[in-house]
């Protein structure tokens, strides 16, 4: 398939992967994770990878390189990078190649640099090692694409080590150190995933902008379709390492034939119906509340909230914007240092160890990682039983049935699920145990930490649809804590948008959502990505800003006006 | 830089602290020891008024907590005391031994150290390997044998059958430096076979266990050789355990002798502590067990020390 197409001009493909398989080691055996996927990618194209995890997006990826990881071997397939078989390629042949000619951009830059090294010395590394530059050259070239990727201090950022810079400018210095060797090919997994949109937004920017001007070649790996749309000329969909769908991203984005396609288009169309403002005394009053951690800055500023009874708050804002420490005032881990918080007419106990077990039950938190949320060496059973025993005395037979009722109302089997441990369950099962623990409580109130941030978005989609019809059912009211709007627009009642540590916006959904809005709450609006082709390019357009931009986000040091 | 030295005062600060609390321990310890100086001198014939006597000179006869804080006050002003059994001043009693203790320390951490730590690497590198297995298995067989029977193994291969060196390491000050050498090889060789596979297997676990992370992933894919991605971007990580387990080996060196230097009649602090358990000379015993209490405080501290000055996160605050 190499030879007869020549579509895209006399050029041969610069990649070509036929028939690909890998196998992935689980419990002691190989089970085959890739089932003969085709690639083909010309010369200065950037191709989408998208799916779900489990969808074998990133092995892929790696294949490009004729890397598996460990734990996965290529076992079947082609992989012919401009002429040169990978598989077959010795381990030295393959060295030359990679940092050389096809560069990896990893999804958390903060894991991928060495923390022991200096920017620029981990940037010329790959350079100096394959003859490409000097090392001075090298340095002089790193100053040049740092600058080029908008990093602020360009001339001296490299001098500093990892945990010096931000994850937004971090992300943009790996991209530099792909760049360092000017390979044909650029392999980016999940670059912006782990980031907050204002920044996601400049770093989509910085890569769009070097990929054109170097006429890289990139395969870029994403599970938000929005993302991909932007940066990608052509995109594969793909699900438990099959093709499920691959055309141009304007035919997937506008005209997609599969129904999985349609439905990973279509994520996020759940909306909870608008609420009618009630009169009635809130369950939750947050009055004035101010925290620090110990001797650090202020975290908190002059808190007031209030969340009504069977109502969705969701709290929104960047990392560092005090959402979670909220929820730690909220809970009692974190007294606070001035206000007051009165649930349902009562003040509680700033201090968790002060609080009478009834206002204990009455809280319930649900968290981000159901992965270490749940103790590995529970069974489902002892996990939801065990706060029916602390907080209602439920023992023995009477305990089991309610463990049973609650495995039901969160849509499991119980006959499949009470015995089971935490190791045996998806993502989604594992939060749907999460909720189920949290619902034995019979709390009022839940906090929800980005609960859905750590799933898939279908499944996310599901356990959204799920804690809205709790909500209907049980009455209970939510402490929505999120960074994503697209959360915010399904499931909330009212919004509160945070930033270093203040409330900047509060309101009813429609009215926050629908402009005119406050500047920063209108900055984070408009950098969520959207399903259709050239957002990128006009919401740059719009902004006054070349792609790439010397700022992160907003000015850090003031609070927006 | 000041936020180290904070730190560094602070462990100084904790270990004198120790100190304190182990005097006060070897002190009750000493005073459970079964046994009497005056009876060890004086023979079992001596009468109940010349036992009596000789313990009123010795001070023996006062209360348990007079003589510790007098015994306290003297060491805070640098006096350990004179040696009960010849009334010399322990102090220089003690400094020869220390001496050649710490020489002797010195030579097993020089040839050992770096037999380690390279062993180690090598073994990370080829993972696995016949090399991996090989030296896994000898390590671990040198330290499951008890010290005394290594160092007599020793003397029958290299000093018996072989001649190469002396079995006994009669070393004195007028003695060269590179005639010590040579002396203290045979105690220094069984000190190496039972420190080195501790440090080794660590050096080796350290450097694996971050052979997962996202970094040396990047470092594979960046396209650099297995022996660079080890040195360069496992090890800088690693040495933090490393340094940890050197140094309590190290401590070991200094501490740990007594069995080795009774073999070789190597006449260092260990040689001083057991002729002055058997003689009942409790200062001596006293005075050397916090001079081994302070060589481990010490060294753990610096250890402490050199594990922030390898993280960068300590030493380049943001």
């Amino acid at each position: 398939m190499a030879s007869g197409e020549s579509t895209r001009g006399e050029r041969a493909p610069l990649l070509t992967m036929t028939g690909l398989r890998i196998e992935g080691q689980a419990d002691e055996e190989w089970h085959e994770i890739v089932h003969g996927i085709d690639v083909v990618l010309h010369r200065g194209e950037v191709l989408g990878l998208i799916g779900e995890s489990g969808a074998g997006k990133s092995t892929i990826g790696l294949a490009a390189m004729g890397y598996a990881r460990p734990g996965c071997r290529l076992t079947g397939g082609d992989i012919v990078f401009d002429g040169i078989e990978l598989r077959a390629a010795s381990r030295g042949r393959q060295r030359l190649l990679r940092g050389a000619r096809i560069a990896y951009v990893a999804q958390s830059a903060a894991a991928a640099f060495n923390p022991a090294h200096r920017l620029i010395d981990q940037f010329s590394e790959a350079p100096v090692h394959h003859r490409v530059k000097s090392r001075s050259a090298a340095e002089a070239d790193a100053r040049d694409l740092y600058g080029r990727l908008r990093l602020p201090e360009p001339e001296t950022i490299g001098y500093r080590y990892p945990h010096q810079v931000s994850g937004g400018q971090l992300q943009r210095a790996m991209v530099a150190m792909a760049m360092a060797c000017r390979p044909d090919l650029i392999v980016f997994d999940e670059p912006t995933t782990a980031l907050d949109v204002t920044t996601q937004i400049e770093v989509l920017a910085a890569i769009k902008d070097v990929v054109r001007q170097f006429d890289t070649a990139a395969i870029y790996i994403s599970h938000d379709l929005a993302v991909v749309a932007q940066m990608a000329d052509r995109i594969m969909v793909l699900r438990h390492g099959n093709l499920v769908e691959e055309g141009t991203a304007d035919s997937i984005v506008n005209r997609p034939e599969q129904d999985y396609t349609q439905r990973l288009l279509a994520v996020r169309t759940f909306r909870k119906p608008a609420a009618e403002p009630s009169a009635e005394e809130p369950l939750l009053r947050i009055e004035g509340i101010s925290a620090r951690y110990r001797r650090s800055a202020r975290v908190l500023e002059s808190i007031d909230l209030d969340i009504g009874r069977q109502r969705t708050v969701a709290i929104v804002g960047e990392s560092g914007s005090g959402k979670s420490t909220l929820a730690r005032v909220v809970t009692g881990l974190l007294p606070p240092e001035e206000g007051r918080l009165v649930f349902d007419g009562a003040v509680l106990a700033p201090a968790l160890a002060r609080r009478p077990r009834e206002s204990l039950r009455r809280v319930q938190m649900i968290h981000q990682m159901p992965d270490t949320a749940l103790n590995p060496r529970q069974r489902m059973r002892e996990v939801v039983g065990r706060p029916l025993t602390f907080y209602s005395g439920l023992r023995g037979r009477k305990r089991t049935e309610r463990v049973r009722e609650l495995l039901q109302m969160v849509e499991l089997e119980p006959d499949a699920f009470i015995d089971r441990y935490p190791g045996e369950l998806s993502g989604g099962q594992k939060q749907r145990m999460c909720i189920a623990r949290a619902l034995a409580a019979e709390p009022d109130l839940i906090i929800c930490d980005e609960v859905t941030s750590a799933l898939d978005q279908l499944v996310a989609e599901r356990v959204l649809q799920l804690l809205q019809r709790l909500q209907d059912d049980l009455g209970v009211s939510y402490m929505f804590i999120t960074h994503d709007f697209a959360t915010v627009r399904a499931i909330s009642d009212e919004i509160v948008v945070m930033f270093q540590g203040r409330i900047v916006e509060q309101g009813a959904r429609n009215e926050v959502l629908e402009p005119p809005h406050h500047a920063y709450t209108d900055l984070l609006l408009s950098s969520v990505p959207e399903m259709k082709i050239g957002w990128l390019d006009r919401t740059l357009a719009r902004r006054g800003q070349g792609p790439g931009s010397d700022k992160e986000g907003p000015d850090r040091s003031a609070p927006p006006g | 830089m000041t936020h180290i030295l904070i730190m560094v005062a602070q462990r100084l600060a904790l270990g004198l602290l120790t100190l304190f609390a182990v005097s006060l321990i070897i002190f009750l310890g000493v005073e459970l020891l079964p046994g009497d100086i005056t009876q060890a001198i004086l023979g079992q014939g001596a009468t109940p008024e010349t036992v009596a006597a000789f313990r009123r000179e010795l001070k023996l006869d006062l209360p348990p907590h007079e003589r510790y804080i007098a015994w306290l006050g003297g060491i805070v002003q640098g006096d350990l005391g004179q040696s009960l059994a010849n009334k010399r001043e322990i102090t220089e009693l003690m400094g020869v031994r220390l001496q050649n203790t710490l020489f002797l320390a010195f030579i097993a951490a020089v040839i050992s150290i770096p037999l380690a730590l390279g062993l180690g690497i090598l073994a990370a590198l080829y993972r696995n390997s016949l090399y991996d297995r090989a030296v896994n298995v000898f390590t671990l067989s040198s330290i499951s044998f008890p010290e005394f029977f290594v160092a007599y193994i020793l003397i029958l291969v290299f000093a018996v059958h072989l001649g190469w060196f002396p079995s006994i390491s009669n070393i004195g000050h007028e003695l060269g430096f590179w005639e010590r050498v040579y002396r203290t090889i045979m105690p220094a060789l069984t000190l190496t076979l039972v420190v080195v596979a501790h440090m080794m297997r660590m050096t080796r676990a350290a450097i694996i266990n971050l052979l997962a992370s996202p970094y040396i992933e990047m470092a594979t894919l960046k396209g650099l050789p297995r022996s660079r991605i080890i040195v360069r971007h496992a090890l800088p990580n690693a040495l933090a355990p490393i340094i940890n387990v050197v140094v309590i080996n190290l401590a070991y060196l200094i501490v740990g002798v007594v069995i080795v230097e009774v073999v070789f009649v190597y006449p260092g602090l260990g040689q001083l502590l057991i002729d002055a358990v058997r003689t009942r000379d409790i200062p001596v015993v006293q005075a050397t067990g916090l001079v081994f209490a302070a060589a481990y405080i010490l060294l753990n501290l610096s250890a402490d020390v050199l594990s922030i000055m390898t993280n960068p996160r300590l030493l380049h605050p943001r």
